[in-house]
């Protein structure tokens, strides 16, 4: 089977700073859930804005499919099947949360499809549908990262990007945004879920890629690592 | 468009129709005298130079502070084109040189747009703010527009009904930009530039074809402005006249296109209505601008805009169980409300309700408040 997603030997600077030193990350199948995890300043977010091209690398290469994706513009990247979820969130406070998802299927033109994953959205998310006419502002934390979750499903993406989803989150609203995010998997969404909350990341990824100071220290099957020594000392504590 | 969108803009269109009809019947049945009328046509041409810098300033987020340099470019082109024409008084080609001057105003957008527009933050406040003193400079030193005179011999062609339709059309334009797909797009980019892009949106391209429509229209004015002073000087459109452009938007309410029509008319008339107490009008003038701004903030209307449905609203449930067609305001609403409204006068009465309390329909508890809040 081809590879779905890769990125191959990544060195990012900032100025003189070697902040990725050259990664490998694969993802093969379609349907998997791979997580990136590490602690602060490993250079997570770092890899998230290559890919969205908001850094240009200094050497490497990101591929998704047949594209590769650091010949890509920023705007159409979304069009490739590629959907981000980005840090901090990054809904548009001031506009509707109807407007809101219909941004998200900005690049789709089909209008009775756009509505009908709409309508699927507010059945997943019934405070989303109470308040779809509301500025998305007003909308409490938890319910802006579903927003964005659901901002980033209304283009149908064939991989999504997520930046730290539990940014921020009380724990209760944490388990509820993995719960999607494996409810999102099984429906066969491919998901590259980048976290700091290492125990709950290996819980519901497949696999999963140590970042440590910009380089992947390990990596393997999750499950595996949960209950791996060396990983449970450094990431889990204990 | 749909049926209700579409009858939505009938209404909407009634309602210009009927307010130039009060005020064409004031002004011709004598009961208004001229200096007014002429205060209407300079409120009219204002408001479309306010509602235009509302477009890149309010709704694309953009700081532009030489609006009146993008003015003084239409009515220096538009003057030039009437007097060459050699016919005074003749409306077509009044309107040819509007368009015109309009033109070359958006090509100067262009121009001043394309490296400032790529860069983020408040490069294009800079950029802008110098390109008004660069007109300036411009129009100082060429001969045809009169040199460091005054450029005089401009037909007086603009009047109430020409300014005004024009300010209805403008509105109608950027409105129902800002309500399509595109418009979204650009209130996305003021939102979070970034967000926008990753959902697909040419953020470049969009803010140019903005800005580029908003000095297109601070263009027309120009031109309109022109016509209705007959005497053009290029110190009239320096950076105390883009400023004023700014504290109308700001008064308004940034993001409201009636907030700006409706302070350009209040900042027209109030130095006239003070007048009579000579020393102390600028004082008056700052005193009100200070109050305003310290108890309301968000400008005369907020981010709302004045609609079918804010009327009705302001009427309350009772009045709009009475008038169900005030409901297709729902297309006309603000961009917080742009939702084409269906169903009953109730639902709507009720959502309507449920908005102005911050809380929806659904949950009971929310009901319960509505009903308790509705009691008293």
């Amino acid at each position: 089977m081809s590879t779905l997603f890769a990125i191959r030997d990544l060195h990012i600077f900032y100025g003189s700073i070697h902040a990725v030193k050259g990664i490998n990350l694969e993802i093969k199948e379609e349907g998997e859930l791979v997580s990136l995890i590490g602690a602060n300043g490993a250079g997570k977010t770092t890899i998230m804005h290559c890919i969205s091209g908001l850094l240009r690398p200094r050497q490497g290469q990101i591929l998704f499919k047949e594209y590769d994706l650091l010949k890509v513009k920023p705007e159409n990247i979304l069009e490739t099947g590629l959907a981000q979820v980005p840090e901090g969130r990054r809904i548009f406070t001031r506009l509707t949360v109807e407007d809101n998802l219909e941004m998200g299927a900005y690049t789709r033109h089909k209008k009775s499809e756009i509505k009908a994953d709409m309508e699927k959205i507010f059945q997943r998310f019934p405070r989303l549908a109470e308040r779809r006419r509301q500025p998305a502002g007003t909308l409490s934390g938890g319910e802006q990262q579903m927003l964005a979750i659901a901002r980033a499903m209304m283009s149908r993406p064939k991989l999504l990007l997520m930046d730290e989803p539990s940014m921020g989150l009380a724990p209760l609203l944490v388990r509820e945004v993995f719960d999607l995010i494996q409810e999102m998997r099984s429906e066969g969404t491919t998901i590259l879920l980048v976290e700091q909350n290492a125990r709950m990341a290996l819980s519901i990824a497949d696999r999963a890629y140590v970042l440590e100071t910009g380089r992947i220290v390990h990596e393997g099957v999750a499950s595996e690592m949960l209950h791996d020594e060396r990983i449970r000392e450094a990431y889990l504590g204990s | 468009m749909t049926k209700s969108k579409f009858l939505s803009y009938v209404v909407n269109l009634i309602a210009a129709a009927a307010v130039f009809l009060a005020f064409h019947l004031l002004f011709s049945g004598g009961v208004v005298s001229r200096s007014y009328r002429d205060l209407f046509t300079l409120g009219c041409i204002y408001s479309i130079a306010a509602v235009s810098l509302n477009l890149s300033t309010g709704l694309l987020g953009e700081l532009c502070l030489g609006h009146a340099g993008f003015m003084s470019v239409g009515a220096y082109t538009s003057a030039l084109i009437t007097i060459s024409f050699d016919k005074p008084g003749d409306m077509p080609i009044l309107l040819l040189s509007l368009v015109i001057g309009g033109l070359l105003a958006a090509l100067s957008g262009i121009i001043v747009g394309i490296p400032a527009l790529r860069l983020r933050g408040d490069y294009l406040a800079i950029t802008t703010l110098a390109f008004g003193e660069i007109v300036k400079v411009i129009v100082r030193a060429l001969k045809i527009t009169g040199g460091g005179q005054p450029m005089t011999g401009i037909s007086l062609t603009t009047n109430y009904t020409l300014s005004y339709w024009i300010l209805i059309i403008t509105i109608i334009i950027i409105y129902t930009l800002i309500r399509s797909r595109h418009g979204r797009a650009i209130l996305s980019i003021r939102e979070d530039d970034i967000a926008a892009e990753a959902s697909g949106v040419a953020v470049t391209r969009y803010k140019l074809l903005a800005f580029s429509l908003s000095a297109f229209f601070a263009g027309v004015a120009g031109g309109l402005y022109a016509h209705y002073q007959g005497v053009l000087e290029p110190q009239f459109f320096d950076y105390n006249q883009s400023i004023n452009f700014m504290v109308m938007v700001v008064l308004g309410g940034i993001g409201s296109l009636t907030g700006s029509v409706i302070s350009a008319f209040f900042l027209t008339l109030l130095p006239e209505i003070l007048r009579g107490l000579a020393v102390y009008r600028t004082l008056i003038y700052s005193v009100v601008l200070v109050l305003l701004m310290l108890y309301r903030p968000e400008g005369l209307l907020g981010q709302k805009e004045l609609s079918q449905r804010l009327f009705a609203r302001l009427l309350g449930r009772n009045g709009l169980r009475t008038s169900p067609q005030s409901g297709v305001g729902g297309s006309s609403a603000s961009p917080q409300e742009n939702i084409p409204v269906s169903g009953t006068a109730e639902r709507k009465a009720d959502s309507a309700v449920s908005d102005r309390l911050g809380t929806s329909t659904g949950a009971p508890e929310e009901a319960l408040e509505r009903k308790w809040k509705g009691r008293r």
